[in-house]
């Protein structure tokens, strides 16, 4: 059942897609028909015909309902077009951008689970303590602090004072730690609250009391009876963290120029290139559900008293 | 009770930077008259002087008042955004608790299906589609925002509609007006002010996010993410003017958040 909602959901995130890339491409300033023939056939070969051709086969003279039924045809058959811009199939364009984006939302999240959580639970497992409060304090600061301030900052310290790290560029492991961390330091300071929270609640359970009591050391009471309880409440925000990462993601990359799937869609929307904001969109959608689901499933497992 | 001072605090906090940056915002042009648009190049990155009392940035344009409009800019249009999007979730809301059935199915649907893509997607997209960007702004940040609001005021209003008071209530013969007065909207305020402050800061970053990598406002209109990356190049020589833009919108932030404080 909870897997029908999902796949329900994901079909609903593709309606939407859909339609308000629609809306978009109807709303473009200028005739569409004439932009798009100049995206396929080159600025240089657009003339009357190719333009009609277009908008022949775009429906974009008749009445926006076979037209909008007409995109949703094609989406469904996996067909995202062509890129305005670069002329190659949209489809190609986005495996090719959502591997750079997965590598460094992979690093940004292993990064910020080796910050965030070990933090949290120390504070925890002390509240009111020098770490907790100095937790409160930095995981403030860092949530006022933009993710795209936080890439700026990093870059002014880490590039270009220190020279520690190149400031822009792709493609090899020294090029990963600087936008992975801007990202990561923003993580960790919501999942160290997160997870001091959860520490504090299991800490006062009678559970852990009955541990200590009957003898098992501090260490032992965390590994065995902590972790687990902790984790359940920190798999859940990690779910919702991805969307905050997502658009992070979206202005990091611009900043350092690391060939993703939030640089590349900055650049569509910016250049009106519809088929492609239409296919990473999708794409982006799409991967909020995969990535609940995939929790969702996760959490069923770690705490199986949820499961209806 | 120490509980309580304890978190309380930060809030007052809040209130206190908040109103420090509104207020700045709205009384600094009346103190030192100026203009955020004038350029001047003879003083080009100069430091304060009496015209321009934070300095001047590469165009020679002063400071003080670029901050002073940024920083009504983008606070109201993210004023704007949570007010349409909390009313806009609050009605929702709240019908789709009251009708049940497939309204409250479809409603629900179209919320969580919002809510799976990126909110700064859809504020591009909702951009590129609505001409003038302070208006495109609004109606973007909206149609994030209003999600929260909806799901919220569905949850409340649910168990509220179903309390026994209510049952009394129409049972003598009030109308849903009076119902959602005395019954929903007290139990909703308290949290509609924490979600609106959220929205606040949500709305404050994405435009700042987006002027920043050259997708939101267009210069020369004042706007911090927009300064902050006009000033970058120049950050050694006049590093004061590009920490004006940084701290603004620091200290815009973490009101908010303070404001907000440990309710998530």
């Amino acid at each position: 059942m909870p897997l029908l909602s999902r796949l329900f959901q994901a079909l609903m995130v593709a309606l939407i897609v859909g339609i308000a890339t629609f809306a978009m491409m109807r709303a473009l300033p200028g005739d569409a028909a004439w932009r798009i023939a100049a995206g396929r056939y080159g600025y240089d070969n657009v003339n009357a015909a190719a333009a009609d051709a277009v908008r022949e086969e775009l429906g974009l003279n008749g009445s926006a309902l076979p037209a909008l039924a007409r995109w949703m045809g094609d989406l469904a058959r996996l067909d995202f077009g062509v890129s305005l811009v670069s002329g190659s199939p949209v489809m190609e364009e986005i495996i090719h951008q959502l591997g750079a984006s997965l590598q460094l939302a992979i690093a940004a999240v292993l990064l910020s689970i080796f910050i965030g959580p070990p933090i949290g639970i120390l504070a925890g497992l002390r509240p009111g303590g020098i770490t907790d409060r100095a937790l409160l304090t930095v995981s403030t600061a860092f949530k006022a602090t933009p993710q795209f301030l936080m890439a700026l900052v990093l870059i002014v310290i880490l590039a270009v004072e220190l020279g520690w790290l190149p400031a822009a560029g792709y493609g090899e492991a020294r090029h990963f730690l600087l936008p992975a961390l801007a990202l990561a330091l923003g993580l960790a300071a919501v999942s160290a609250r997160v997870a001091r929270d959860a520490t504090e609640q299991v800490a006062r359970s009678s559970y852990w009391h009955f541990a200590e009591w009957k003898g098992l050391s501090r260490s032992q009471v965390l590994w065995r009876h902590g972790l687990r309880n902790v984790s359940v409440p920190l798999l859940t925000y990690l779910g919702l963290q991805f969307v905050t990462l997502v658009e992070g993601v979206v202005v990091v990359e611009s900043i350092v120029g690391w060939p993703g799937i939030g640089h590349a869609l900055v650049h569509a929307v910016f250049s009106r290139d519809v088929p492609m904001v239409q296919g990473t969109a999708l794409v982006l959608g799409l991967g909020f559900v995969l990535v609940n689901t995939i929790i969702d499933l996760a959490l069923r497992r770690i705490d199986p008293r949820g499961a209806a | 009770m120490i509980l309580k001072s304890r978190f309380a605090a930060p809030g007052y906090v809040g209130a206190v930077l908040l109103a420090a940056v509104v207020g700045f915002a709205l009384i600094a042009p009346s103190i030192v008259p100026g203009d955020p648009l004038s350029q001047s190049l003879v003083k080009s990155l100069a430091g304060p002087d009496a015209a321009g009392p934070f300095g001047y940035d590469h165009l020679g344009r002063s400071l003080y008042h670029r901050l002073a409009h940024a920083l009504r800019l983008s606070p109201l249009i993210a004023v704007a955004a949570v007010l349409t999007a909390g009313a806009a979730g609050l009605a929702l809301g709240a019908v789709a608790a009251a009708r049940g059935g497939w309204i409250d199915r479809v409603l629900a649907l179209v919320a969580d299906s919002l809510l799976a893509l990126p909110g700064l997607l859809m504020i591009l997209i909702v951009l590129a589609i609505v001409p003038g960007t302070a208006l495109g702004f609004w109606a973007g940040l909206s149609l994030v925002l209003w999600v929260e609001f909806f799901r919220l005021t569905r949850a409340t209003a649910r168990s509220v509609l179903a309390s026994p008071a209510v049952q009394a209530t129409r049972l003598l013969g009030f109308g849903p007006g009076y119902v959602f007065r005395h019954h929903l909207w007290p139990e909703i305020a308290p949290v509609m002010l924490t979600v609106g402050a959220f929205g606040m800061a949500t709305a404050i970053m994405a435009i700042a996010a987006l002027g920043f990598v050259n997708v939101g406002m267009r210069a020369p209109i004042p706007e911090l993410g927009l300064m902050m990356v006009e000033l970058l190049p120049y950050w050694r020589e006049a590093p004061m003017a590009l920490l004006t833009p940084v701290l603004a919108i620091f200290t815009l932030l973490l009101s908010l958040i303070l404001i907000v404080g440990n309710r998530s």
